[in-house]
């Protein structure tokens, strides 16, 4: 970029432009996989994408924003609720899907309003109460049948195999879109200053950061993100019960997977979401004692390995795939008694003191 | 010997006008009057408890006062948070430091720099490095902020500062602890920055380093200024001597 300033400011790795080729390598097989792979597989599949689109939400919010939310499940329930609502009303399937969750995802602009006051713990509980409160107020819905429930009929009226694979692609479709989304957010402007956020409120408003506004855009985005893996859900399963979407083990998965994974690492909760997905795959069905297995697993790896699978891995071997960091590299040849004088200078009053300084601390090549 | 030119609005760049700070029964800052004219720089001391981190976060929108207003260029911001008045030129430094641990030392300028500074692509990058360089912390560029000892943190807290290339600089005791050469670089650094035009209010113990900087001297006493003027003048103040007694920090 500008190495006759003395600097460049990576982003990227080698690493990361090879690996970004092999994911678009992947996605095209993917993207042909209800072609391809037997029922069983695409089913498992779209699972994966809606496991791994609520840890990389969860993530969002707590391990950058710092937003620790114990009630996700809330918009998970929303998203199907008000798909099925939007069905009812004559809409078509995947449309009420999309705009079931669109609505969750508005009504959280409201809740975000009361939530976002709140200073950690006591948002995480917060939180938790819009989730048994929206359970509760669904639940006297005539149309839910209480906690009977109720099924999105008009699925039915789709063939298996193509709402398979309907629903398979809408799945993928989302998680690589939110994904995306998070990813260019995190790497942009307004990822620095959810992290500034997450790590000193006060201190990040010091230096112009708007705290509410940071806090809100990914409050939204994981609300809808959130709320869209429900309607998914409510696509691959059709009937909607209340106790089951509004279920706190919702947002327990998210914290295992993320915290497994390597909070607030962008690569960390996917890893996590993988292998959340096999572990439930292999032990799923022995009950209470797989709960119980994760919920240890989550502790053990919160108090020796905080930083997450990945999380350590980045640490110890320095690896990014996707860097949505800065790194600064020197050279200390052309810097800085002419790169930073001989640079156009937009801002006069901040450059002449480098030169001034530069005696006593010609800058190092290698940097910690 | 409170210069009362000092309260008027339109002499400073930045103005605490009669400014009262109270928490609940407690009166931290009692009608405290501060003009910090442009490219002025201003020493505050004081005993321990004085008030004088607390006018600084009034100055800096951290603290809505209970009565009073506060003025930059002319416009009143007292309602204005902490963020719009960085925004607007206002930065400052944290005297316990309060780094953004989880991020390296330049994504903690480089924040600044895009927020505060609204700066983006390569000029907040080289406003990043030039803070940095000029705060000698290049050489820890990529480290995460939490693994800093206590001398770096309080580097960051004026590097993270400078980012937001502001036209006030609030800094609040950068130089405790510090040994002889570093005081000096830090003197040095200060007066660069003075150099570019930036006005400077600094709140330090150590008074013989501060002078060497400031060119009027202001001490505090229980919420209020006892004393402002040029430094010779308010070392030599009876009312400042009074508040010290007993106390330290003398030069
Ligand atoms: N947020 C607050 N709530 C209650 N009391 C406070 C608050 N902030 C400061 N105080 C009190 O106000 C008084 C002045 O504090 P301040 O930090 O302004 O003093 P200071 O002059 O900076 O002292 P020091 O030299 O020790 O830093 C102290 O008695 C302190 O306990
Ligand atoms: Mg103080």
């Amino acid at each position: 970029m500008s190495t006759n300033r003395g600097f460049v400011v990576e982003r990227w790795t080698r690493l990361s432009i090879a690996s970004s080729i092999a994911a678009v390598a992947l996605l095209v097989v993917l993207a042909l996989a209800p072609l391809l792979f037997a029922a069983n597989i695409v089913d498992s599949l779209t699972t994966l994408f809606i496991y791994l689109i609520l840890s990389v939400m969860w993530n969002a919010l707590a391990g950058y924003a710092g937003l620790v939310s114990v009630g996700q499940q809330a918009f998970f329930g929303l998203g199907a609720y008000f798909a099925i609502q939007f069905s009812y009303y004559g809409i078509s399937v995947y449309p009420a899907l999309l705009l079931g969750a669109v609505a969750a995802g508005l009504l959280s602009l409201p809740i975000s309003m009361l939530m976002l006051r709140l200073r950690s713990g006591e948002f995480a509980i917060g939180m938790w109460v819009v989730a048994e409160l929206a359970h509760l107020l669904v639940a006297l819905d005539p149309l839910i049948n209480g906690e009977t429930g109720v099924s999105m009929i008009a699925l039915n009226a789709i063939s298996p195999d193509d709402r398979r694979a309907y629903n398979y692609w809408m799945a993928l479709v989302a998680m690589v879109g939110l994904l995306a989304v998070v990813f260019a957010l995190l790497r942009g402007r307004l990822g620095a200053a959810v992290q500034a956020i997450r790590d000193d409120e006060d201190a990040a408003q010091s230096v112009g950061v708007r705290v509410l506004a940071g806090k809100r855009t990914i409050f939204l985005l994981a609300a809808f993100g959130c709320a869209l893996a429900g309607s998914l859900w409510l696509g691959t399963s059709i009937t909607f019960q209340p106790r089951t979407y509004f279920g706190i083990q919702w947002t327990a998965y998210m914290i295992f997977m993320v915290l497994v994974g390597g909070l607030g690492t962008f690569e960390g909760p996917i890893l996590g979401g993988v292998i959340f997905f096999l572990i439930e795959y292999l032990f799923g069905e022995t009950g209470v004692w797989y709960l119980v297995g994760l919920g240890a697993a989550a502790i053990v790896f919160a108090l020796f390995l905080p930083r997450g699978l990945w999380g350590t891995i980045e640490e110890r071997f320095g690896i990014r795939i996707l860097p949505v960091g800065y790194s600064l590299r020197m050279f200390r040849s052309d810097f800085p008694p002419g790169g930073g004088a001989a640079a156009p200078d937009p801002q006069p009053s901040i450059k002449p003191g480098v030169a001034a300084n530069e005696s006593k601390a010609p800058p190092p090549v290698e940097l910690g | 010997m409170q210069d009362t030119a000092a309260s008027s609005v339109d002499g400073g760049l930045l103005v605490g006008a009669d400014v009262h700070q109270r928490f609940g029964a407690l009166t931290v800052l009692d009608g405290v009057s501060f003009t910090l004219a442009a490219n002025e720089a201003v020493g505050i001391v004081g005993p321990n408890g004085a008030g004088k981190t607390t006018l600084l976060n009034v100055l800096a929108g951290a603290f809505r006062p209970s009565a009073g207003a506060v003025y930059f260029k002319g416009a009143d911001v007292t309602t204005f948070d902490a963020a719009q008045r960085c925004r607007l030129g206002i930065a400052r430094s944290h005297q316990i430091p309060r780094p953004f641990g989880g991020m390296t030392v330049f994504e903690n300028c480089l924040v600044a720099a895009t927020t505060g500074g609204g700066l983006s692509g390569e000029r907040a990058y080289q406003c990043c490095v030039d803070s940095l360089a000029l705060c000698q912390m290049l050489h820890v560029a990529n480290r995460r902020a939490e693994t800093l000892g206590l001398l770096d943190r309080k580097r960051l807290e004026l590097a993270r500062a400078l980012a937001t290339e502001p036209r006030v600089l609030l800094l609040d005791e950068i130089g405790g602890g510090l040994t002889d050469e570093e005081a000096n670089n830090l003197v040095e650094t200060v007066q660069v920055l003075r150099g570019r035009g930036l006005a400077i209010v600094w709140i330090e113990h150590i008074v013989h380093v501060l002078v060497r900087v400031v060119e009027r001297l202001v001490c505090m006493d229980a919420g209020r200024i006892i004393a402002d003027g040029k430094p010779e003048a308010v070392i030599a103040d009876a009312a400042v001597i009074d508040a010290y007694i007993g106390g330290r920090g003398t030069p």
